[in-house]
């Protein structure tokens, strides 16, 4: 696709299929399946070369098991405290699941294209996630609140199955101080559970929005961002101002094995996040 | 005086037997050397001694499904055309090393593999395959990463081309700008004439080893004429497919009409035709295992029974099978329908975006090696009758 793709300091061009030992520092339990580790470069001099942008993401490998493209979790402003979400589904994410905090992984990274955030101050932000997707715009968050007065209203939208898979909780107290409109909604509500009730796109009918400076940052299910963007096109925002990430199948983040590919995107080099006016074509397609 | 070497883009010329000092001067300069040899009805690439293993009076007739070795009183060594192998198994092999790991005290230590080994010299490529190579220097070489295995095997590839004078059905390098005649990419060139042989010297390398064989004299301009005219009238035959008059049973010769073709297959993703060329798909992947340019892989793990030490090893991989596009949400491209039209529109448009060229070289591999005998150029024609 073109893009311009900045190798980061601690890819070696030349041998990028070299790792870094990290170890676990910590392990938060998140949801059900879900936990966060808190990863730690062995080498000083790596940890102090490494430096991420919201939205990139780290191969995380287990030696005689395989390797998972993460997202990076944390604060961008703060690259030492290196934080990884993973939900347990298959092989590798089981096998990580059973580490414990002393224990050892492999690391490569990080990887991929990068939430334009810088090109977003200025503007109203809308942030919409789903699920898992909340964990790589986590970062895009934490960038916000470093620098909030530079960006007009900015929304969070999040949406999760039930209450109790709503990632991050803890944290919404603190967002919502930092003058970020944090809106909740889940699929099937319980008991307690007061707030609201559907799906995430829904939660756009209550914004009032100025297109004309509205970006918008979305992450989560593949139906469910394109219901989002139908929303925001439908509210006449550009489709060059929405961003999307997306997820395929990676053996390598370096666009080499060719399973990432989504027409002439790798999504490891040239995504994962891309503008709605890239992945447009394509979105609608069935099985591309 | 004593030469040292030939220069670049100086042309000789030797009598046919003396191919076997060029043979001989590769190994003295520490090559392994491989050529086409006739296996199990095929001509493949194999290790060569002498010349005497080349398939000399050998042509290969080839169409859709099809592929046969004749005896032919007037063919040469090299007048077969390409096998199912390419240059691809030698720089990007079909399974490889990319690391190994060793656990001590419960941590891993890394061990690079044992890259390249003794350099490679590959005697036969066509211009199509060439081609095909440069194309998989872009992948692998040319990108913000870089592969270091390829990049080895790459640096010590030592290539004698050789100049179709015959080309098969299946063939369609002239469509795609790729061939029939190579003019660059290799270290030598052969021309074979009835009489002799012409070389090319492509690199300073070339010229070293070609100084040491035996008996080459400088090619006298009737000579390099007969050399140039050979491939021009081949390409000028395969130029005129269109106008021409097929045999009745004769395999048709190919061509593919290339205008504009990123946009037509891109823009007729819902074509009906993609789910009937589904239909006779066996999505086998062969066309994807005897494409030059197909570079898709998977990594996977191997553990001795310790768990101790592991490799990783790379693996060819193909767009026809459903673990390529797997995720543990479901498969992408969970129909045959699907998976056809990622091979041909990765291969013949999205390529373009990807490397500013197209995927394929027109060598026909895919045509010949498909079991139901699927073509490409037929495909892209029948989507072309019909498009949006
Ligand atoms: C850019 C990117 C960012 C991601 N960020 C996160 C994250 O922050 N947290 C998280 O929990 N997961 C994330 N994922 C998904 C995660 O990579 C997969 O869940 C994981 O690879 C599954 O591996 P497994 O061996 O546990 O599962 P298995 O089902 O055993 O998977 C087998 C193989 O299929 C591939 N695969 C399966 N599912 C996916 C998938 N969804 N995406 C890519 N490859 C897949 C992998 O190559 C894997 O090795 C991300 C994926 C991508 C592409
Ligand atoms: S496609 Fe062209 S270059 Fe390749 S073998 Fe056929 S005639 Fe020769």
């Amino acid at each position: 696709m073109n893009s311009q793709i900045q190798v980061a300091p601690t890819v070696d061009a030349a041998n990028p299929w070299a790792t870094h030992a990290v170890r676990i520092r910590e392990i938060e339990p998140e949801v059900r399946d879900v936990v966060t580790y808190r990863l730690a470069f062995e080498d000083p001099a790596v940890a102090e070369r490494f430096r991420f942008q919201p939205g990139q993401f780290n191969m995380l490998y287990l030696p005689g098991i395989g390797e998972s493209a993460i997202s990076i979790s944390s604060d961008p402003d703060d690259p030492q405290r290196m934080l990884h979400t993973v939900r347990a589904v298959g092989n590798v994410t089981k096998a990580m699941a059973r580490k414990q905090v002393g224990d050892q992984l492999l690391l490569r990274g990080p990887f991929g294209s990068a939430w334009p955030v810088d090109s977003c101050e200025g503007q109203d932000l809308v942030i919409a996630a789903g699920g898992l997707g909340l964990a790589p715009v986590r970062p895009v968050i934490h960038y916000v609140m470093n620098r909030r007065d530079r960006f007009g209203k900015v929304w969070l939208l999040y949406g999760a199955r039930s209450p109790r898979d709503l990632l991050y909780t803890s944290q919404y107290d603190r967002w919502r101080e930092a003058d970020i409109d944090v809106q909740i909604t889940v699929d099937l509500g319980d008991d307690q559970w007061d707030g609201h009730i559907g799906v995430v796109p829904v939660l756009f009918d209550r914004l009032q929005l100025d297109a004309s400076r509205t970006r918008i940052i979305t992450c989560g299910p593949e139906i469910m961002m394109r219901f989002v963007i139908a929303e925001c096109l439908s509210q006449k925002i550009e489709s060059k101002q929405i961003y999307l990430s997306m997820e395929r199948n990676m053996n390598c983040a370096l666009g080499f094995c060719g399973h990432c590919q989504l027409g002439p995107a790798f999504v490891c080099k040239d995504g994962p996040v891309f503008t709605h006016e890239q992945m447009e074509p394509y979105l609608d397609v069935q099985d591309f | 005086m004593s030469v040292s070497t030939t220069p670049v883009n100086s042309i000789v010329s030797f009598e046919k037997p003396r191919l076997q000092g060029l043979l001989d001067a590769l190994k003295q300069a520490g090559y392994r050397v491989v050529g086409p040899r006739v296996a199990d009805g095929a001509v493949v690439y194999d290790e060569l001694d002498s010349i005497e293993q080349l398939p000399l009076g050998m042509i290969d007739e080839q169409d859709g499904g099809k592929y046969r070795l004749e005896r032919d009183a007037a063919a040469g060594y090299f007048d077969h055309v390409v096998g199912p192998h390419s240059l691809k198994r030698y720089l990007f092999p079909p399974q490889e090393t990319l690391q190994q790991l060793r656990l001590k005290d419960g941590d891993w230590h890394v061990e690079p593999p044992r890259v390249a080994d003794t350099p490679l010299a590959v005697i036969g490529p066509r211009s199509c395959d060439l081609h095909a190579m440069a194309i998989q220097d872009r992948v692998f070489l040319e990108g913000p990463y870089v592969d270091p295995g390829y990049r080895a095997r790459r640096e010590r590839l030592f290539v004698v081309s050789v100049q179709c004078r015959r080309a098969a059905a299946t063939c369609f390098c002239h469509s795609m700008k790729t061939g029939p005649r190579a003019s660059r990419g290799f270290d030598l060139a052969l021309t074979e004439l009835d009489d002799c042989f012409v070389i090319e010297v492509g690199s300073e390398r070339g010229g070293e080893v070609l100084a040491s064989v035996a008996g080459w004299k400088t090619c006298s301009a009737a000579t390099v004429d007969r050399a140039t005219e050979q491939s021009v009238r081949l390409e000028r035959s395969m130029n005129q497919r269109g106008a021409a008059e097929n045999a009745p049973h004769a395999a048709k010769p190919r061509q593919l009409d290339t205008r504009d073709i990123r946009d037509l297959l891109l823009n007729n993703l819902d074509h009906p035709r993609w789910d009937e060329v589904a239909e006779r798909c066996l999505s086998c992947a062969n066309c994807t295992m005897v494409c030059p340019t197909c570079f898709c892989s998977s990594v996977s793990e191997v553990s001795d029974l310790t768990g101790e030490q592991v490799r990783r090893e790379r693996t060819w991989a193909s767009c026809f099978t459903a673990e390529h596009s797997f995720l543990s949400s479901g498969v992408v491209r969970n129909s045959t329908t699907a998976r056809y039209r990622q091979w041909l529109t990765h291969k013949l448009a999205t390529w373009i975006d990807q490397f500013d060229t197209s995927g394929c070289v027109g060598c026909g591999r895919c045509i010949t090696w498909c079991p139901v005998g699927i073509d490409l150029t037929e495909e892209v024609a029948a989507i072309r009758e019909t498009a949006k």
